[in-house]
Formats: C-alpha cells, structure tokens, sequence
C-alpha cells in the first residue's frame, strides 16, 4: 500500500468539498447523455448522475444557496478532489474513475450513516446530523454505482484484448490523483485510515478478479501541488466551470 | 393452407373489430407487421434522436434544479426507446438490426429533431410544444390494436405528460423573468411552432399510411384532426404563458368551434425528411459515432459473458 507523499496543507469544509466533488462528477457524466455505447449505459450514466446532483444539492443547501454556490464560485473556490474532474476520456477511463470514487465515497457514507454523533445541541452538531441523514440515503444510491463500476470493470478487464488494455491504461492513469481522497475533512469525523485500507484492498481486489494489474506509482505528489481539496485544480477544470456557469453568469439575478 | 390463412385472417378482422388486442403469438397479416415494425420503429429512434437536442444543454442547464430536471428527462428518453425496441422485437426484428436500419438511413425518426437547441428557452418550448405534439399523437396510440405497442405507450404517456408540464412552467419562468429571458422564450416559440405542427405529418389527402393504419386501429384519428386538437389546445396555453404564436392567420372560428391557422410549409418538411434539415447529419453522425465507438465495449461484455459462461458452468452449452 501507498501512502499518500503529500499531506494535506489546511483542513477543507468537509460539506462543502462532499459536495463539490458530487457536483463536478455529475457534470463529466452528464457529458456522456447521447453518448453511450449501449442504450443501457446512457441510462445508468444518467442515473448516477442524477444521484450525485441530489447529494450535492442538499449539501449545498447546508451551507447557503445551491445556485451561487455552484455558479458564482470561480475555479479556486472548488473543494473537489482532481479525480472527478478528469475528463471522460473513453468508457474505459470513466469506468476507472467511476470505481475509484464509487469505492470512496460507498465506504465514506457508509461510515458517515454509522457513526456515533454528539447530541445536536449546537450548529456544528445539527450539521453533522445533517450530513448524517444524507449519508444513509448515500450509502444505498452510491452501492449501486460501485457495483455498476465493478461489474463493467471485470468486463472490460476481463473481456477482449482491446478492452483489457484501454482498462489497465485507465486504471494507471487516474491512480495519481487517488491520494487525496483521504485527506482531513473539516467538520466531517472520518477513520480516514480504515477508509484508505478498506478502499485499498477493495480496489486491488477487483482490478485482480478483472485480470488487471494494481498500479505502483504514487497516488497523490509534487505534481498535485495540494490538489483539489485545497482549491489546486488541473487545466480542464476551468473550461469545464465556463461551460457550466456562462448562461447562470450572462443574467445576474435572474431566476430559472 | 389456404384455408387455414382464411380462418386467420378473418380471426384477426374479428378480433381488431371488437377491439381487442392482438399479441406477439396471434397471427396477423405480413402487413399489419410491417407497418408496425416501421412505426414503433420510427417512434424508438426518434426518443433516441430526440435526446441530443436536449443534452446539449445538459452542462449549460442554469440552475442545479433544471439541470436535474433535464437530466431526468433525457435518462427518461433513454428508457422510452429500450421500451419501444422491445415491443419492435416482440414482432420478430430485433434491436440491433433496427438501429443498423437508423445509422445507415433506411429508417427514419421525428423530424422535429433535425432542429437545433440555441438558447436555453429551446429546452422549455421542446418540453411545452414538442412533447404536447407527441402526446397528443401518443395518446390515442395508448389504445392501438397492438397490445405491446399499446402497453409501451401507457407508460410512455405518463412520463411525457410530465415532461410537459416541466417544460411549460420552465418557459413560464422565463416569460415572467427579466426582459432578456422573456425574449428569449418568444424567440424559442418563434422557432419551434411551426416544427412541432409538421410532427402529425403530412394533410390526410397526403398521408400514404393513414387509411390502412386507421382500418386496423393502429391509428385512430387523422392527421389533421390530431394537429388542429394541438392547436386548440397550445393557443389558451400560450396566451396564459403569456408569449403569442408565431402565425398571423391563427384566429378562433366560431362557426367551427376551432382555431383557424395558416398554412404549413410543406417544402420545409419535405427538405427536413430528405435530410436536408439544419441538424440532419449533425444527428445521424453523433447516433453513429456514438455506436462505432461503443464497439470495443459491446464486444468486451460479449467476450466476458462467454468466458464467465463456459468458466462456471462447463455444461450449459450441451444443455
């Protein structure tokens, strides 16, 4: 197992960066609508999607107004991790990142809905009730995306040639900004060592079942410079922000 | 033989006569297959081509709201189709030889589609106009002579009915938003009237499938009969939307109990199912790009669903 080389540098709102990784996820996937190999996988995409803008919504609706949140911030305001704002790219590498973050964030709701919290005697501790309620109905709906990612990762790890590789290149590629998932929270009481092995371990697993080879190289490094949590993106993410924010940004104040 | 065909036939004119429903197993006439096959055809590849126009404003969508709302639509379009192919392949086609037959040109979709999305309004007036044009030649279909078709349908109504409402309180926000938006939604019912009024097809006089479609309960009412029922219905809608329609002879006719309205241009039409339509090739292209991209997947799952098969179960192919 990797550590991850760089620590995190400043605690992130832990609401905020959940929910920002949700949105940026649902928009790459909204990309694929019309798109898909099979009927089928424009629908699942689609419901995946539709699943992460849900989370995202009500977290954003803990900390203020879920449209200036997502449409007036600017790309250095954004908490999400690097990992869901990777381009599509084939079917193959939004699998790959479909099943690195599913496997995340299904072992974090998972740990959210079962945590013991304090009494919600205070704003902090309301929130957390909050976020807690989200994470139970998260934990079902985020099940069901990882097992979509696992299920297509052993058909294309473990289908033809072609597949094979255009799956272990995916797999590579994305490993790099895995690390950062598992950085501290602010606000959200997380095992985040227990988190990691888990993820780990499972990740390893299935990539082994589909015949595919755990990447070795670092998962997080110099390259990341504090990554996205701490507001440190990658180039396509801010043409991906001007796409998404241009017609709410061309009429201040107007509502939809 | 002969006779057998006889007894067949005059089972099924009994059975569409009394109106009942004929089912994948009951004979029916080479015909009544045939212009089934093309229609539910039609009808699937158009709720697969018709998602384009309105996943392109997925990413743009300008509230998270909308944005879901959107999002639900088109996975909703999706699902419409894989419900249509199945009742297609419940008469013998099947799904992969029917979108073969829409990549390469051998059958066709909605015209409607063949449209560009160029400002957000357009994803309300598609909602409101596009999708009450569909329902209003969709629902009469609900009681179709064929029981697969009919049952798709129920379900297909009562999502698009939805989709409808969405798209009329959307441009309903935008009519009553700030200048900008409400030019922006007369602009969109501008472009997207006439369109949606070409969507019951050709004047009865030149509908070549109507008359047998409508012998066999496969259609119950006439083009022009769905298109003025459309009509009356838009125009109060319109007006309480506050936006007007885009055509100077639209007037009541007392004498009628209709709308009047003026002529379609049929040369357009012809244009746009020629291919000729702004967004034709834009369309068929992606559709294909789409699939011949998607080939290396589809061929990965076959090839694991085959290695699982004969790895687990060794015996299931004697079987």
């Amino acid at each position: 197992m990797t550590a991850p080389t760089t620590p995190p540098r400043t605690t992130t709102p832990g609401a905020l960066a959940l929910a920002d990784d949700a949105l940026i996820l649902a928009q790459r996937l909204g990309e694929w609508a019309g798109h898909a190999p099979v009927l089928e996988e424009d629908v699942a995409l689609a419901n995946i999607a539709l699943d992460l803008l849900g989370q995202a919504r009500v977290l954003y609706s803990l900390l203020g107004d879920e449209d200036e949140l997502a449409y007036l911030r600017e790309e250095r305001a954004f908490r999400n991790t690097q990992l869901v704002e990777q381009p599509n790219g084939d079917f193959a590498h939004t699998i790959a990142r479909q099943l690195y973050f599913s496997t995340y964030q299904h072992l974090l709701h998972t740990q959210l809905a079962t945590a013991e919290l304090p009494e919600a005697t205070t704003p902090a501790g309301t929130t957390a009730l909050e976020i807690q309620a989200l994470a139970t109905k998260a934990a079902k709906e985020t099940a069901y995306h990882r097992e979509h990612a696992e299920l297509w990762t052993l058909r294309l790890g473990d289908g033809t040639t072609e597949s094979h590789d255009r799956m272990q290149r995916a797999v590579d590629t994305l490993w790099r900004h895995t690390g950062e998932l598992f950085q501290d929270l602010e606000g959200i009481q997380l095992d985040l060592p227990t988190l990691e092995s888990d993820w780990h371990s499972s990740i390893s697993q299935i990539l082994h079942r589909a015949t595919l080879t755990v990447p070795d190289g670092p998962r997080s490094g110099a390259w990341t410079a504090g990554a996205g949590r701490q507001g440190i993106h990658t180039e396509p993410f801010g043409r991906m922000l001007a796409e998404m924010q241009h017609l709410h940004r061309s009429h201040p104040g107007a509502s939809w | 033989m002969a006779t057998a065909t006889v007894d067949h036939a005059g089972a099924f004119d009994t059975a569409v006569a009394a109106d009942e429903r004929i089912e994948p197993r009951d004979w029916m006439p080479d015909a009544y297959r045939a212009t089934l096959v093309r229609q539910i055809a039609q009808h699937a590849h158009s709720e697969i081509i018709g998602m384009q126009p309105e996943a392109n404003w997925i990413t743009r969508a300008p509230s998270l709201r909308r944005k879901a709302i959107l999002m639900a639509k088109v996975q909703d379009e999706a699902g419409h189709g894989l419900y249509l192919y199945s009742a297609a392949e419940t008469l013998g086609t099947s799904r992969d030889d029917l979108l073969d037959k829409l990549h390469t040109g051998r059958q066709k979709y909605s015209s409607i589609f063949n449209y560009p999305t160029l400002t957000w309004a357009d994803v309300g007036a598609i909602g409101w106009l596009v999708d009450g044009a569909a329902i209003t030649n969709q629902v009469p279909l609900c009681r179709c002579s064929y029981g697969p078709y009919a049952r798709a349908m129920v379900r297909i109504c009562k999502e698009e009915s939805f989709h409808q409402r969405q798209g009329y309180e959307s441009l309903l926000a935008l009519s009553r938003g700030t200048p900008a938006q409400h030019d922006m939604a007369q602009d969109a019912v501008n472009r997207w009237w006439w369109p949606s009024l070409m969507m019951f097809g050709p004047p009865d006089d030149e509908s070549a499938h109507s008359a047998q479609s409508m012998a066999w309960k496969i259609k119950r009412h006439s083009n022009d009969d769905l298109r003025q029922r459309f009509v009356d219905i838009a125009v109060p809608q319109a007006e309480s939307l506050g936006l007007t329609l885009p055509d100077p002879d639209l007037v009541w006719n007392e004498s009628r109990g209709h709308y009047d309205f003026g002529p379609i241009d049929w040369t357009e039409f012809q244009q746009v199912l020629k291919g000729n339509g702004p967004c034709n090739d834009q369309r068929i292209t992606q559709r294909r790009t789409a699939h011949d991209e998607g080939a290396w997947v589809r061929e990965a799952a076959a090839a694991h669903a085959a290695k699982h098969r004969s790895s687990t179960t060794p015996g299931e192919e004697t079987a």
